[in-house]
């Protein structure tokens, strides 16, 4: 899969091939600048777009899933390291975070509600140093197994320890004690909403700045090859111990955030299936840019909230993009989004904007069978007391019936066929546009 | 601690794997600024020598020292930071970083830049000047931003000795640099390993004879795991017993393939 960083080397190509190198250079912090002033306005009028009460709560949800995300691919984009076990951090942070709520409301712990998530970060950060430092003394499949033993292990606790977890009700607090500060009381969900917002925009802000520190480039190399960087003076374990604390400082915002969203939390944001969220959406939003778990962010409550309401059967749909995003494009949305705007670049998307009808139209179909056949079975086994019919896109299948089973897998057959066709067709046409951009680039530089 | 003025020193260095012992009592004493390169058969355990001195893998006995610093046993950032850097055979390198920051990465630690996450990359000019200098002594400074895994294999091969000497090391180890190169490649790379070199402590593994020749001061033989002699390139080829042991066949063979 060729990631390989098109951001800079189109915009770098764009610029006319006269203007001296310094003007080149300032032409990605132009862009640099249009993107986190895009997404600080994007942050500010979704909620004038979106308005009603369940389109705050999901902005507001997705908001701490780009945290979350985020801190996450700070470990498996950046550092290479792939946990079953981010929600560890999340999760207990989301706990600390609501014992800090109670102990607002009794007085014991008298700080404005607004700095909550800060105390989720820094519970975040104590439980990555508490439990990073073993985790982190091995790369690759050790490390995998232990963040999934010691996710185990912690959501394990719940029940062991209910003074803290609250057992199986979980504990609740309310996130109205603090004092009313500029009529904020953190009573209507949009002054939540604006305060999540604040914290993504900040948080986003601060990993990206960390991306080009130091030890943000050192954990880059680690993760592109541990043995190297041991031979230029660096210790392995400790660049990932820092740099899964930071993660887990991060992963500890976006739990305070949720402690002050729901207000209520139980072992079930330890569970290694949240856990399997964080990897499962940033990897489909793309581990190898910064940007894509933000898409990955979107997606997860994209589909948690709206996809889950409209069948039982999301989780099988979610399953099977996953496995067809890790055979076709390992790098997410975002690095398919990035091929195409090089493409664009290059003036050449007109050329293959087609093939992509074609390849739409082809996989609609395609999935439109298989999922009519899905939503059969489902039916059959689950709702067999309200009959053979349901109600699919529109019509009505009789799961019963032959024609409905024949016209779905005829479907989903030629759809198929005519798939793999367009997408040999699209194959050719996109490996001759990049020998093109590869040759265009040549020329420009030889000027 | 040993008061020699050696800037590297082996004494009695032995290396077991399970039973089979390869380094069996290796000894070698190199003064500061000379070249010196390391020859010996397939299997006499130059590459093992190379990592047990650059810490890879601790000696099971024996003692290294490296400027009077005891030094075996020791990690290989730890003895990196105290000034000894090496190359690969094969060419290890940040695949997917640029050329740029493959040598800034090697850079950062002995600037003093080490784990900093609370400064810009962009704004450690004492780096980014360093980086330029060493792409520029390496020849790769108009392919500053391209992955490094799309090198051609004499541009990584240039690379792994710029990430080696990039953090300034007095001591350098490059395990056979000009393997897999063809004849005018290899003329072309042994100047710039004497230009990037100057005033350093060099250690080389060479199959090459006439890149050995060329390139030594100083030659040393390593048969069995032993180093059976360590002395100028003359003396060496005049060496009965080393002819016996190695050269001999060696330069039977090239004459040979020359003929």
């Amino acid at each position: 899969m060729a990631t390989a960083n098109p951001t800079t080397r189109a915009s770098a190509a764009a610029a006319p091939a006269v203007v001296p190198a310094a003007a080149v250079r300032r032409t990605p912090a132009r862009g640099r600048v249009l993107a986190w002033g895009g997404f600080a306005v994007a942050l500010l009028i979704a909620p004038l777009l979106f308005h009603s009460s369940l389109e705050i709560s999901m902005l507001s949800q997705i908001g701490i899933a780009i945290v979350a995300c985020l801190s996450y691919n700070m470990l498996l984009g950046q550092g290479g390291m792939l946990s079953f076990g981010h929600a560890v951090y999340t999760g207990l942070a989301t706990f600390v975070s609501i014992h800090a709520l109670l102990g607002i409301a009794s007085g014991a712990f008298p700080i404005p509600v607004s700095l909550i998530p800060l105390v989720g970060g820094l519970a975040g950060a104590f439980f990555a140093v508490l439990l990073g430092y073993v985790t982190t003394k091995k790369a690759g499949t050790p490390f995998a197994m232990i963040t999934l033993g010691i996710g185990e292990l912690v959501a394990a606790m719940v029940l062991m320890v209910p003074e803290f977890f609250g057992g199986e009700g979980g504990v609740s607090a309310n996130r109205t004690v603090g004092k009313p500060f500029m009529g904020i009381t953190f009573g209507p969900p949009i002054q939540v909403y604006y305060l999540i917002a604040i914290y993504t925009f900040l948080s986003t802000a601060a990993m990206y700045a960390f991306t080009r520190t130091p030890l943000g480039r050192m954990l880059n190399a680690v993760r592109d090859n541990p043995e190297r960087v041991e031979f230029v003076g660096y210790d392995t374990h400790w660049v990932r111990f820092m740099a899964f604390t930071i993660s887990g400082f991060f992963a500890g915002i976006a739990g305070g955030l949720g402690a002050i969203n729901t207000e209520i939390v139980n072992g079930e944001v330890l569970h290694a299936t949240r856990s399997g969220a964080y990897l499962l959406f940033t990897f489909l939003g793309g581990a190898t840019v910064f940007f894509g778990p933000i898409i990955g962010a979107v997606l997860m409550v994209i589909c948690g909230v709206l996809l889950s309401e409209l069948t039982k059967a999301w989780l099988l749909y979610l399953g099977l993009i996953f496995l067809f995003m890790v055979m076709y494009a390992p790098g997410g949305f975002a690095s398919l989004i990035l091929m195409n705007l090089r493409v664009a670049a290059f003036g050449k998307l007109g050329r293959i904007w087609t093939s992509y009808l074609a390849l739409a139209g082809t996989a609609l179909a395609a999935l439109t069978g298989a999922a009519a056949m899905i939503e059969m079975v489902y039916h059959r086994q689950l709702n067999e007391a309200l009959g053979p019919e349901l109600r699919f896109m529109g019509a009505t299948l009789n799961s019963a019936g032959v024609d409905a089973w024949f016209g779905a897998s005829w479907l989903l057959v030629v759809g198929v066929v005519l798939f793999e066709v367009a997408r040999r067709h699209y194959l050719h046409q996109w490996g001759e546009i990049q020998e093109e951009i590869e040759k265009e680039i040549k020329r420009r530089e030889a000027l | 601690m040993s008061s020699t003025g050696y800037a590297l020193e082996l004494r009695d260095v032995r290396k077991s794997f399970g039973k089979s012992e390869i380094i069996r009592g290796a000894n070698l004493a190199v003064q500061a600024g000379e070249r010196v390169a390391i020859i010996g058969p397939n299997g006499a355990g130059k590459s093992t020598l190379f990592n047990l001195i650059s810490g890879r893998f601790a000696p099971t006995s024996g003692e290294i020292h490296l400027h009077g610093r005891r030094i075996d046993g020791r990690k290989p950032y730890e003895i990196n930071r105290q000034g000894l850097s090496r190359s690969f055979q094969v060419s290890n390198l940040f695949t997917r970083l640029s050329v740029f920051e493959n040598v800034r990465c090697a850079v950062l630690w002995s600037l003093g830049h080490r784990y900093a996450f609370w400064k810009f990359l962009a704004d450690l000019d004492d780096a980014n000047d360093r980086t330029e200098q060493i792409l520029e002594m390496i020849k790769l400074d108009k392919r500053r931003d391209v992955l490094a895994m799309n090198l051609t294999y004499a541009e990584a091969r240039a690379l792994e000795i710029g990430i080696t000497i990039a953090g300034g090391a007095s001591c350098i180890l490059l395990d056979e640099p000009t393997a897999g190169m063809s004849k005018s490649e290899t003329q072309r790379f042994i100047q710039l390993i004497r230009d990037v070199t100057v005033g350093k402590t060099l250690l080389t593994v060479e199959h090459d004879m006439g890149v050995v020749f060329g390139l030594a001061d100083k030659i040393a033989v390593l048969v069995y795991g032993e180093v059976i002699a360590f002395d100028t390139p003359e003396a060496v080829r005049a060496n009965a017993r080393v002819q016996e042991a190695y050269l001999g066949s060696v330069l039977a063979e090239q004459q040979a393939a020359a003929a």
